[in-house]
């Protein structure tokens, strides 16, 4: 069947079908990582969004039991030069088309996405609709869809209530902690599951809380650390999330991951900003400004921290981005508080930035109470 | 692109393989310096991802894509290329100018028709006929009785090869009726559909030059001499510039035939001739219209732009306008002819001077300062099964050069970078066929008084007896250990000179020396002629220390060559 | 700074053309910084040879002896050799035990022979491996025919030879029975620098994987670039179809490999460019590291212009001291070379053999490479790639139908899908379009399920004409490029002609 691409302006693409038929829309952006196709389809930050893959050969080793970031498929849809219907990989259970399909997510491969992500290069990330239900239809509802900012997605992704994760995944929040030898409270705006897994791995039990709960309901589980998750949309909505934050700075250690770092900064006075077209990849060079060193990151933000927002207020910026010098990571060392703009748990992407939850596991230690 | 902009687009040689090695390489990424130099915008096509032309800072744009008449055609067109340049890349880019042409894409330099009549035996053979030029009798056949009939005609040995390849696939010297029936098939087969070659053979010096003509006038920048005689295909022979055993007048008159054949072919750019020397009549063996193999080294030890000029000549440019002209390139100018300071374009060029092929071939005074010497490498370690002889067919991989100011320390820096040892210790086999065992006999005198020791077979040793040349006895493989193999596999021998008998390359024994050589690393001499040059340089050196050690632009330069470094002890 | 550059000598098996572009890009980065260069090479067919690419260029055979003479002449303070091949490594190696290093004050640039040695000697190797918790497979050194002997009965077969400090796996072999394994192992031990070789646990079958790395002096690594084998196991890189980046493997796999290769050359201290290979169990995350080239070889060359990162030339800035986020990325000329390429299209090389004129020549492909040359390909599909790469080879086939397979009976066809040759592929290809299963294929070859269904592809319904082109920018798309780096392609719209100025 047929499928396409369509802009507001007009500007159309077509191509073949990829998994359920229909029309979804979405703010259009790129990824530039080759490998984990999977985990882009599960991670929460690309909620309300189109993504393209730039690599051209997606799907080829299918969908596994493991790997998912979520429970849900989490952009509107997916865009692919050519989707493997044949995978080959020993964990493989299904096939990246047929998995959509049983999801109900509409997609789009066979058309130049080069093309389409130089476009957004030049263009910015616009909105735009994926239909099989025609040009026009697809035009029009690029046109009529609600801009990427205008949404909450935050409140869209975020548990309805608490849960566990202990070293064997997800449990019940009334659950004994087991052998676990810290307590992190996450705010979820949109986690991955990776960052759980990081923590537990190091011997901490997670308690999942949604992202509107108020700085006193985050110390009522007595916490050791809190985690501020990734997640999707625009910083400047999440006003309670950053009181949340302002209420725990200087009482408990606090680690932001993406648009956690982000709340982080704006906690103390901060702003963001949108970029152009967001950095999404496993390719992102990150100077860490304590030592000199890049390590290569995963990232997957459209916002970032305006350099200048943080002169005057206790953070530091301690990361930048060698490709366009934007802040990747902030410091609050007076208040044992420090994120990242980009994703130290990976899934997808490099794992030269694991270090950051032993980081935090050490701080949460040295102000362990209990 | 600025819209007055000058393209054109450059064809690389694709992969590398025995024939067509980084040597054509080197002629593509110099025609690329030159388009850029004189304004051109450089565009290459190539598909190698082991090449400097293949780096993408090297032109003004990279496609990487196969050489191939589909690719090329489209680059062109949507690079709106005035044309293409196709000499450089080796056979792979001559072959497709023909079709390039009938697809109007224009090539650039020497017409598509005259490729077509040097690779096309009757045209060439009716040329050379015109224009007097000698060349081993024989010609083109369909079939194996009428290869028959030609070499009843011409005489046994007789020189079977097909048509338009590369690297002397398919190729060998027949000595009887008998041994052609047999391999016939074989000549065939390698270019199916295309004529086989039968030309009487001639075991005669060889030489090769390389020149450059806009047409009107015609460069030589230097005559290489071949140390194998005729029968060893030549990108495998040993090669020698200036020419050391062939007089001047006989360098003069190949000098002038190959600019007549120049002249004749309307080359813009370069041509490579290859003779076979009758005694001491030059006969033309090969008129290839393109770069050849020896292009980089000759560019070097003479300090001629090669590349740069052919490329000028090509795009219509003229010889004079680069400084140079007709005649032969002598880096030391003969004496009362003033240095130029070639330049042009190509500014600051070497200094040297052109001589009229007359006044080179009457003179006797020396024309470099420097003598260069290639050897072939090859590669038979990583290849079971494949026979090392040399032959008609080329089999090596890469090449050496020797570089100093006598003959006999370029000879030797040349054995020894291609991977000949020359520590006395370890004993020098000599096994040899009966046509070759009077020089064997010589060989191993100069060898022994160099202080090695000599072993032999039965045949060999007792000829070497004989003369009255000390020599250890070395049973063959079949009369029981320990034998020669044995004594290869102890570690103690540090040359092997084996040369098979003519046109029979596959006696089983003689094989497995050879093949023991390779297992075991030990250099293998298959010539009598390499030998020689080999003895020759063992006489001469033995000691590093004291060859020249400059680099090539003290080589060249007119200056005295500073002082030898002194070595801290 | 005055610094000799060592060449890698006459083209062999094992060391071609490669060297050529990483030694000519390597002067030029070290002018371009100001450095005066001296050249040593004995080969004179190259592009680093010219009197325009370095300051002195000696012509002279490569021994300690001439190395030491141009040493004393030219007194250079730095000496390059991690560009000039296993040649070149070897070299200095013998310089420095003959105590020339000291004798003239030359320091050796970029990665250090102690790291050198520590990559490449086996033992060390696997000390360090095991001190870092990297697996390596079980093995064996040998350094006598009476260590050889000894071994015969106890290790399991097939076992893998290894000579040590040779080229391009010179003298290797597979041994599938204990005569076969004294054999190879004889030969072995006489064709080894250091009369040295290991007898490894065979891996044939496993997946074969590659990372290019690189590391600079303050630390920071990179991956430029993985390639996949579509040749498992058993046959040398330098002989196998391989395609970049890897396409069997998920995120994490791909990333447990690259984060071990990182490791490694953190261990190693490696200053430079760097090789690693290792085997993955096609059925488990279960791997091994096979192999390091602490140094620019073959691969670097092909992942060079597979992704647009030259990574010689970044070497050579590296071993001035130069920091990764200091150098910029020539192709974009915004981004610098701290950043690791992404590709928005797929290579694939296949190797150039010499059989057409080595007709009696065993075609068997094993640890010993043969190839003397490759082609590579660049398109959006992996079939255009692969047809793409097969039409360039110059061989006889233009194609994957090969006349001599469609002869072939069952019987034979399987043999040559079992077993790799020069003309491996083409019975792939063969077996498929007779319409063998790709799991029959997959059990007698090997190969991977994936690559399988992509020649079945490519041989039912041969890939379209290309139609445009697009850019090679090391960044999918995701930065301005400026560097006209172009392949043809399939596609809609072609990317703009760069303007150089």
């Amino acid at each position: 069947m047929d499928a396409v691409l369509a802009l507001a302006d007009g500007t159309a693409w077509e191509g073949k079908s990829l998994g359920a038929t229909g029309t979804a829309t979405g703010e259009l952006v790129f990824t530039t990582g080759m490998t984990g196709y999977q985990e882009v389809l599960t991670d929460p930050s690309f909620a309300g969004q189109v993504v393209v893959f730039t690599y051209p050969l997606i799907g080829n080793t299918g969908i596994n039991d493991d790997d998912f970031e979520s429970d849900s498929v989490q952009p509107t849809s997916l865009i692919a030069r050519e989707v493997c219907r044949t995978p080959s990989n020993w964990r493989s259970k299904a096939s990246l088309p047929d998995y959509m399909k049983a999801k109900g997510v509409v997609g789009i491969e066979g058309l130049d996405t080069r093309a389409v992500t130089l476009r957004i290069r030049e263009g910015g990330a616009v909105m735009c609709a994926v239909s099989t239900e025609g040009r026009d239809a697809a035009v029009e509802a690029a046109r009529t869809a609600v801009p990427y900012v205008e949404t909450d997605f935050v409140a869209q992704v975020t548990t309805k209530g608490p849960y566990g994760w202990g070293v064997s995944g997800i449990e019940d929040v009334t659950e004994p902690e087991g052998p676990a030898i810290l307590r992190l409270v996450v705010l979820d705006c949109g986690l991955k599951r990776h960052s759980l897994k990081r923590f537990a791995a190091l011997g901490v039990r997670s308690v999942v809380l949604p992202a509107g709960s108020s700085a006193e309901e985050v110390l009522s589980w007595k916490p050791d650390g809190v985690m501020l998750s990734s997640g999707p949309g625009d910083p400047d909505r999440l006003e309670a999330v950053v009181a949340t934050a302002q209420g725990l700075l200087g009482r408990v250690p606090v680690f932001g991951i993406c648009l956690g770092s982000q709340v982080l900064a704006r906690a103390v006075g901060g702003r963001t900003f949108k970029l152009k077209f967001g950095h999404r990849g496993s390719n992102h060079p990150v100077k860490d400004l304590t030592n000199g060193t890049v390590a290569v990151t995963s990232q997957n933000h459209g916002f970032a921290i305006e350099p200048g927002s943080l002169d005057g207020s206790p953070a530091q910026v301690t990361q930048v981005n060698v490709n366009d010098g934007t802040v990747e990571g902030l410091a609050i060392p007076s208040e044992r508080a420090f994120g990242v703009q980009y994703h130290p748990e990976a899934a997808p992407g490099p794992w030269d930035s694991r270090k950051y939850f032993a980081e935090f596991v050490e701080i949460m230690k040295k102000g362990q109470t209990r | 692109m600025g819209a007055m902009e000058r393209t054109a687009v450059v064809l690389g040689s694709g992969p590398i393989r025995i024939g067509q090695g980084v040597e054509f390489d080197y002629g593509c990424v110099h025609c690329v310096y030159a388009l850029r130099a004189l304004g051109y915008r450089a565009v290459i096509v190539n598909n190698n991802p082991e090449t400097v032309s293949t780096d993408f800072d090297t032109g003004d744009a990279l496609y990487f894509e196969p050489v191939n008449a589909d690719s090329v055609e489209a680059v062109c067109r949507r690079e709106r290329a005035e044309g293409v340049i196709v000499q450089f890349g080796g056979q792979t880019a001559i072959n497709l100018a023909e079709e390039l042409h009938e697809r109007g894409i224009r090539i650039l330099g020497t017409s598509p028709d005259a490729i077509a009549l040097a690779e096309d035996r009757e045209r060439c053979d009716e040329m050379l006929g015109r224009l007097g030029i000698a060349r081993p009798q024989g010609r083109a056949v369909q079939g194996l009785e009428e290869a028959v009939a030609v070499a009843r005609q011409t005489g046994y040995p007789v020189l079977v090869r097909p048509s338009f390849v590369l690297g002397g696939r398919g190729m060998e010297i027949c000595e009887s009726e008998a041994h052609l029936r047999e391999f016939y098939s074989e000549a065939e087969g390698a270019n199916p559909g295309k004529p086989v070659l039968v030309d009487r053979y001639i075991r005669g010096l060889e030489a090769e030059l390389d020149v450059i003509s806009d047409g009107t006038d015609t460069l030589i920048p230097g005559v290489m001499e071949h140390i194998e005689r005729a029968g060893v295909h030549s990108g495998d022979s040993m090669t020698v510039y200036p020419p050391r055993g062939i007089s001047r007048a006989v360098q003069g008159e190949m000098a002038k035939i190959a600019s007549r054949l120049a002249t004749e072919m309307g080359v813009r750019g370069l041509l490579n001739v290859q003779f076979v020397l009758d005694g001491e009549t030059p006969m033309v063996l090969e008129v290839n219209p393109r770069a050849s193999r020896t292009v980089p080294y000759l560019s070097k030890v003479t300090g001629v732009p090669m590349v740069a000029l052919a490329t000028h000549a090509a795009i219509g440019g003229t010889l004079r306008e680069s400084g140079y002209g007709s005649g032969v390139w002598c880096p030391v100018p003969l004496p009362g002819d003033p240095a130029m300071n070639a330049g042009g374009v190509w500014a600051p060029g070497t200094p040297g001077a052109i001589a009229h092929p007359d006044r080179y071939a009457e003179s006797d005074d020396p024309i470099s300062r420097i003598y260069a010497v290639k050897a072939p490498v090859f590669s038979f370690q990583k290849l079971a099964r494949v026979e090392p002889a040399l032959g008609p067919e080329m089999k090596s991989t890469g090449e050496v050069l020797g570089l100093d100011s006598t003959y006999e320390a370029a000879l030797y820096k040349a054995l020894l970078a291609s991977g000949v040892s020359f520590r006395t210790q370890g004993q020098v086999i000599i096994t040899v066929n009966d046509a070759d065992k009077l020089e064997a006999v010589a060989i191993a005198r100069r060898l022994v008084a160099a202080g090695h020791t000599v072993g032999a077979t039965s045949g060999t040793r007792r000829a070497l007896v004989e003369a009255g040349v000390e020599c250890e006895l070395l049973n063959k493989v079949q009369e029981g250990s320990p034998n020669i193999r044995d004594r290869l596999y102890e570690g103690r021998v540090s040359l092997m000179i084996n040369t098979p008998k003519p046109g029979d390359q596959n006696t089983a024994d003689a094989r497995m020396i050879r093949s023991t050589c390779i297992g075991t690393g030990v250099a293998c001499v298959t010539s009598i002629d390499t030998a020689r040059a080999l003895a020759h340089a063992l006489e001469a050196y033995t000691d590093p220390t004291k060859t020249s050690c400059m680099s090539i632009t003290e080589y060249l330069a007119r200056k005295a060559p500073s002082s030898t470094p002194s070595l801290v002890t | 700074m005055k610094i000799l550059v060592i060449g890698s000598g006459p083209i062999v098996i094992g060391q071609a053309a490669e060297f050529d572009y990483a030694g000519t890009q390597a002067c030029r980065a070290l002018r371009e910084e100001g450095c005066e260069v001296v050249l040593i090479n004995s080969n004179p067919a190259t592009i680093m040879t010219d009197p325009e690419t370095a300051d002195a260029v000696y012509i002279e055979p490569l021994t300690v002896d001439f190395c030491e003479r141009v040493i004393a002449k030219e007194r250079p303070e730095g000496l390059l050799a991690t560009l000039g091949g296993q040649t070149g490594l070897n070299l200095a190696s013998q310089l420095a035990a003959a105590g020339v290093f000291e004798k003239y004050g030359v320091r050796l640039l970029g990665t250090k022979l102690e790291s050198i040695q520590m990559a490449e000697d086996r033992e060390l190797f696997r000390a360090l491996m095991r001190e870092i918790g990297e697996p390596v497979p079980e093995s064996w050194i040998v350094e006598s025919e009476s260590d050889l002997e000894a071994l015969l009965d106890t290790v399991p077969y097939p076992c893998i030879v290894r000579p040590a400090y040779t080229l391009g796996g010179t003298g290797g072999g597979v041994a599938y029975d204990r005569e076969a394994l004294w054999e190879i192992g004889r030969k072995g031990l006489k064709l080894s620098m250091r009369s040295q070789l290991m007898v490894e646990r065979s891996l044939l079958g496993w997946k074969e994987v590659e990372y290019e790395v690189m590391r600079d002096s303050a630390g920071t690594c990179i991956t430029v670039c993985n390639m996949e084998n579509l040749d498992p196991m058993g046959v040398h890189t330098g002989d196998s179809i391989v395609v970049a980046p890897s396409q069997t493997l998920t995120d994490i796999e791909y990333h447990m490999l690259r984060t071990a290769s990182l490791k490694i050359i953190r261990a190693l201290g490696i200053e430079g460019g760097c090789n690693v290979q290792l085997a993955v169990n096609p059925d488990s995350f279960d791997y091994y590291i096979i192999e390091v080239n602490p140094r620019v070889s073959r691969s670097s060359a092909l992942a060079s212009k597979a992704t647009g990162y030259p990574i010689a030339r970044v070497a050579a800035k590296i071993a001035l001291g130069m920091r990764l986020d200091e150098i910029p990325n020539s192709i974009t000329g915004t981004t610098k070379a701290s950043f690791e390429p992404s590709l928005d299209y797929c290579v694939v090389k296949i190797p150039r053999w010499p059989f057409d004129k080595f007709v009696s020549g065993d075609r068997t492909l094993g640890t010993q490479m043969k190839a003397t040359g490759e082609v590579m390909a660049i398109d959006r599909t992996f079939e255009g790639a692969l047809v793409k790469a097969v039409a360039g080879l110059e061989v006889r086939n233009k194609d994957l139908d090969d006349l001599g397979y469609r002869k072939a009976t069952e019987e034979e066809l399987a043999e040559f899908v079992r077993v790799p040759t020069d003309g491996r592929l083409w019975a792939l290809a063969e077996a498929l379009r007779r319409g063998w299963t790709i799991a029959e294929v997959n059990r007698l070859s090997k190969v991977d399920p994936w690559f399988l269904e992509k020649i079945k592809g490519a041989v039912q319904s041969p890939p379209p004409n290309p139609i445009a082109y697009k850019m090679v920018d090391t960044c999918a798309g995701e930065f301005d490029s400026r560097t006209p780096y172009y392949y043809a392609t399939c596609e809609a719209e072609s990317d703009m002609v760069a303007d150089p100025s």
